[in-house]
């Protein structure tokens, strides 16, 4: 039971009184109780969000950060503008209505307006993102701006259209840049983004969100993965270097004025939020709530629940809006973002669990096939530190999910034939790039299916393989728990255990008994800070 | 299977009505009919193709070929001249506003490739060249109308284009021609093009029926949506 006397502790090692924990395994839960000593990290308690969000972006836009004027003095009639806008990659599970973008532009486009600027356009930033469909779009603008402004004014990128994407030119490490042709040819672009992990916005919001395959190829490849010690930790990453030249040739070239927002990590709502706590802090009731859910999901078939949980929105608040200059604005909200994610940890371990849940950046309303689920492991959670990873180099990963063979066939198409055809010939992202690459990328059905329906584009399955190199060169060893096949963690390279106790008896036969154990209980999402 | 290891060639393999067009062979009779020179003609070739309708669509569903055979009885009669006349005109009235805006740029893509673009339809051949010219395709096969002293008959020459003959086709032009089928595309709306999609590497179902949906999803092909 918690005691509120004390201050919160996200990092605690169990005795053998604790709770077991709960872990989540796709669209369900597992619960384990883990030896004594293990050491568990939870997240920090959510922010105190933001009352008068109108207040607070209003002040934002008129205060800028950097060397610019504030978004007023930048407006007169006759200019073109136009506004980007982060996708549904952001937040993650999609924030409760009003989503934070429809109040950030709808003062924008207000003072747009009051301004007597008439020649506005919205774009969503989908890079090589699926397209957004009317729906989705909506709810993310509001009904309103939606009504007023798609599909004419307020539209998907298509980075696939020669005709509406224009090069910028080279940075002088050679990597040609490439733009939505509308950003290019505006007087002002605004973006406004949802920084959510300190890996989005920045530089990145238009170096990759506006750009297309000529572009994001110079970045999203294996050598460049291998050199980014850590996608949360901008200094270290060499992936977002490559991003920050090519942003700051666009600022060179365009007048750019980012709008950033952060947000806390209330992903539960108040009945839900004792998810997030420590479960020795739960009270009997919170445990009764638990169980009765955990039963409720056994007796479901999978597809009702994979749609129960699309249907749930967080409960998300905001905590920091900034506006101005690019670099300026984005060092503000990596603060917000580092205070409310960062948790301070002593050392690494030589096994760490986490548990996989039913979402992940790229199957929001959708399926999360293997690749994404070994993403999700390797190159998001992973990634989730700042310093040095949580898991020793050579360390054992556990993972629990049930790796399912399932793929999302209008969202994912290129995905099935890269599990199919590629990844029983090799794992090895080079060879992968090397022999199939540029074929998926340039492959007319998946550019057709990404132009006009919601694929996402040929060449994603690719980057989903790159994006976890640098986590599968670290670990030592996958050991996925609960796996309802042989093949996929086959084919994924991992070890397969039927339940968590195997899976600890397998680490402790590799790291010794006197291994050390943490497990990271994500979500909500936690940045390890190890010391 | 290496992708560019192989040094023959590639093409993409074409259904056309519902593939790269909305309108099919019915609309393509509906202007020769509506078109027929005496009123006589016209209005009972227009009332003939209206009460034969709900026969088509049942032919339709049960054979491709049954439809085909039944279908082209239409053209009995007429001159091999007015056919070729027509089918300019078919095709610049008919089929060229009805071109998908997508199959444009699927085309253009597939021909940026490296891949040779061929229609592989149950259309008459004197409709089908304009298209092929206009589109950039380097070759068709379509059905082809049996004349007799300057006349068509209603039959069609064998083999008839359509179903399994297309797979069967397009299996004999790759051998004849040095294809590489596994590397190769097909596109198709409707079931009945099954077997054309099944002989190539990279099938692809565009704006599916039930049938085609159904066996799409089966076998994990890529469906496309035009418009």
């Amino acid at each position: 039971m918690s005691d509120s006397s004390k201050p919160y502790n996200p990092v605690r090692y169990l005795t053998e009184d604790s709770r077991p924990l709960y872990l989540h395994y796709g669209e369900d839960f597992l619960t384990h109780k883990f030896p004594a000593g293990t050491r568990v990290v939870y997240a920090n308690k959510p922010m105190k969000p933001i009352d008068n969000q109108g207040a607070a972006i209003r002040y934002a836009l008129n205060h800028p950060e950097g060397d610019v004027k504030p978004l007023y003095a930048q407006l007169k009639p006759g200019m073109k503008v136009t506004i980007a806008i982060d996708d549904i990659s952001v937040p993650l599970p999609p924030m409760k209505t009003p989503d934070i973008r429809q109040k950030v532009l709808e003062i924008v486009l207000q003072m747009l307006t009051d301004h007597g600027v008439e020649d506005v356009e919205m774009v969503v930033a989908l890079a090589l993102h699926r397209r957004m469909t009317e729906g989705e779009i909506k709810r993310m603008v509001g009904p309103e701006i939606f009504k007023e402004y798609y599909p004419e004014r307020l539209y998907n990128m298509d980075a696939e259209d020669e005709d509406n994407m224009v090069f910028l030119g080279e940075t002088d490490h050679g990597e040609k840049v490439q733009i939505v042709r509308r950003a290019a040819e505006s007087d002002l672009l605004i973006y406004v983004n949802v920084n959510y992990v300190p890996m989005n916005g920045g530089f990145k919001s238009i170096g990759t969100g506006l750009s297309g395959y000529q572009s994001i190829q110079y970045h999203h490849n294996p050598q460049t993965i291998l050199k980014s010690d850590s996608y949360m930790d901008p200094k270290n990453s060499a992936l977002y270097s490559s991003n920050e030249r090519m942003g700051r040739m666009i600022n060179e070239k365009l007048n750019v004025f980012h709008i950033e927002t952060a947000l806390n990590n209330k992903m539960y709502d108040d009945q839900l939020q004792f998810l997030a706590d420590p479960e020795d802090d739960w009270s009997t009731a919170d445990e009764l709530k638990f169980k009765s859910m955990q039963w409720t999901l056994k007796q479901l078939p999978r597809a009702a629940k994979r749609n129960f949980f699309h249907k749930v929105p967080a409960d998300y608040g905001l905590v920091g809006v900034f506006a101005g200059a690019t670099e300026a604005v984005h060092e503000k909200t990596l603060e917000k973002c580092w205070q409310q994610h960062a948790v301070p940890v002593e050392g690494q371990s030589d096994v760490v669990v986490w548990g996989i849940p039913f979402e992940s950046p790229y199957n929001v309303n959708s399926i999360m096939n293997p690749l994404l689920v070994r993403v999700m492991a390797l190159g998001y959670f992973f990634n989730m530190y700042r310093g040095k990873p949580i898991v020793k180099k050579g360390g054992t990963l556990i993972i629990t999910h049930p790796c399912y063979d399932q793929f999302d066939p209008d969202h994912h198409p290129s995905y099935i034939e890269f599990f199919n055809r590629c990844l029983p010939e090799t794992r090895c992202s080079k060879t992968l790039g090397k022999r199939w690459e540029k074929e998926f990328a340039e492959n007319p059905n998946y550019i057709e299916m990404f132009r006009r329906g919601n694929a996402y584009h040929g060449v994603h399955p690719f980057y989903m393989w790159y994006w976890a190199e640098n986590g599968q060169h670290h670990v030592g060893r996958v050991v996925v728990v609960g796996a309802e096949n042989d093949h996929v963690p086959a084919r994924m390279g991992w070890l397969s255990a039927k339940t968590m106790d195997e899976a600890l008896e397998m680490a402790a036969e590799h790291h010794g008994p006197d291994h050390d154990l943490t497990v990271m209980h994500h979500p909500p999402f936690v940045i390890a800070d190890v010391r | 299977m290496e992708p560019h290891s192989d040094t023959r060639r590639t093409a993409a393999f074409y259904d056309v009505d519902g593939t790269l067009i909305r309108t099919n062979v019915v609309h393509a009779y509906a202007y020769y009919a509506i078109n027929s020179p005496a009123m006589g003609d016209k209005i009972g070739k227009t009332a003939g193709l209206l009460a034969s309708l709900p026969l088509y669509w049942i032919a339709d569903k049960f054979d491709r070929r049954v439809f085909n055979e039944a279908f082209y009885k239409n053209y009995a009669g007429f001159t091999e001249d007015r056919l070729v006349l027509i089918g300019e005109e078919i095709f610049e009235k008919v089929i060229k506003p009805n071109i998908f805006k997508g199959a444009h740029s699927l085309v253009d893509r597939s021909k940026r490739q490296g891949h040779d673009q061929i229609l592989v339809t149950g259309a008459l051949d004197v409709i089908t060249k304009p298209l092929a010219d206009f589109l950039g395709c380097k070759d068709f096969v379509a059905n082809r109308l049996e004349i007799k002293d300057g006349k068509a008959t209603g039959r069609l020459l064998k083999p008839m284009i359509a179903g399994a003959n297309k797979a069967l086709w397009v299996r004999r032009y790759a051998e004849e021609h040095g294809y590489d089928l596994d590397r190769s595309f097909a596109y198709a709306d409707s079931g009945s093009d099954i077997p054309l999609l099944s002989v190539v590497g990279n099938p692809c179902a565009i704006n599916p029926d039930f049938k085609m949906r159904t066996t799409a999803r089966a076998y994990d092909w890529p469906v496309l949506n035009l418009d």
